[in-house]
């Protein structure tokens, strides 16, 4: 009989597959686990939209729910529930350690580009705010790049949603 | 087809096409940061193009992919102004992205207001997103304010940025960018150009080349 925490300390050992040393359950996507019998319900929120990783998720999910014994039905949850603020506070400090800024808190208003520009950001190798923007994209939709001016280091910023 | 379904089909099908010609910029960008940039814009526009596609295909009984690949060219509803193939053309190609993203804020407040708990959540989730692309613009906006290619394209698009809207919305976005409310339109739905038949042509190219496959 597979149970809901069987379920979940699985999916804690999913990595996100673009950046595998943080896990699906660090990310903070995995909104639900509803176990009826054999069948298992997870309702997932992807983070960003754009995010090419979010068919390999649900893949995976899938895998590891057959793998004990339960029939997987992964639903897809298109609202505004997920935002950078879910990522668990193991999850942020796994990112720093790999070197990507984890993201700032969301605010009321929408971030501003003048923020994005401001030294609010800290180096995730040296622990300096004496950092700048290279551009408001990065390698997947959900960083920006920034430049330590401090330990002159290129590192990878968190966008806030 | 219902109102919802219509609306739906409308916006994805603006985000697919004007993300596939984005993504023409990947490569020839004008610099490096550029080319992340303006690929990983074009890829969060055909992003959030899956993500209407899924929203719609649920009440038409219907695939993402298929709404988004097998239809005929004269069925896309998107709007004539993300239609333009602009690659190699920069001015024009931030004229587009500056009077696109500003729509397309107006057009997403409205939808975050819609008593369609679906359809206002997807509408906040990419307006989270689109954040980011605004500032994007705004920031190549203000860098070429006073050059005279970029000024004239906003000029020449600016009636086919109207049209994205419904009529309800232009008057909003015409005193945001403090330009003519009262231009003729341009570039309405459903006016194809050539330049979307050669792109559709293309984007389906190789799920036409064996139909009904499980790619």
């Amino acid at each position: 009989m597979v149970t809901a925490a069987a379920i979940w300390d699985a999916l804690a050992e999913i990595p996100d597959p673009e950046i595998p040393v943080i896990s699906l359950v660090d990310l903070g996507v995995i909104r639900n686990v509803d176990v009826s019998q054999q069948r298992v319900r997870i309702e997932f929120t992807p983070t960003f939209l754009g995010c090419p990783a979010l068919e390999v998720m649900k893949g995976a999910m899938e895998e590891r729910v057959r793998a004990l014994g339960g029939e997987p039905e992964v639903d897809v949850v298109l609202d505004d529930s997920w935002s950078t603020d879910r990522i668990t506070p193991a999850g942020r400090e796994k990112l720093r350690a790999a070197g990507f800024a984890p993201p700032a808190a969301r605010e009321a208003a929408p971030p501003k580009l003048i923020q994005l520009q401001s030294q609010a950001f800290r180096c995730p190798y040296c622990g300096s705010t004496d950092t700048k923007l290279e551009n408001i994209f990065g390698p997947t939709p959900c960083r920006s790049l920034r430049y330590c001016t401090s330990c002159r280091q290129p590192f990878e910023q968190f966008k806030t949603i | 087809m219902s109102e919802r379904a219509t609306q739906l089909l409308q916006i994805a099908d603006d985000e697919l096409i004007l993300g596939w010609r984005d993504s023409e910029w990947t490569g020839i960008a004008p610099n490096l940061e550029e080319d992340v940039a303006f690929s990983s814009i074009a890829q969060n526009e055909i992003g959030h193009a899956r993500a209407l596609y899924e929203l719609a295909a649920r009440d038409l009984g219907t695939t993402a992919d298929e709404l988004a690949f097998d239809r005929s060219p004269d069925e896309y509803r998107c709007a004539g102004l993300v239609e333009h193939r602009f690659a190699d053309d920069w001015a024009r190609t931030i004229a587009r992205h500056w009077l696109y993203e500003a729509a397309d804020a107006v057009r997403l407040e409205a939808l975050k207001a819609s008593d369609d708990a679906e359809v206002a959540g997807l509408a906040a989730k990419i307006d989270r997103e689109e954040v980011y692309h605004r500032m994007h613009a705004e920031m190549w906006a203000d860098r070429l304010r006073d050059e005279p290619r970029f000024r004239e394209a906003v000029d020449e698009l600016w009636p086919q940025a109207l049209a994205l809207l419904p009529e309800d919305q232009r008057g909003t976005l015409a005193t945001r960018l403090d330009l003519p409310s009262n231009s003729l339109l341009q570039g309405e739905r459903g006016d194809h150009s050539e330049e979307l038949t050669s792109l559709w042509e293309e984007m389906t190219m190789v799920r036409r080349s064996v139909p009904g496959a499980a790619w």
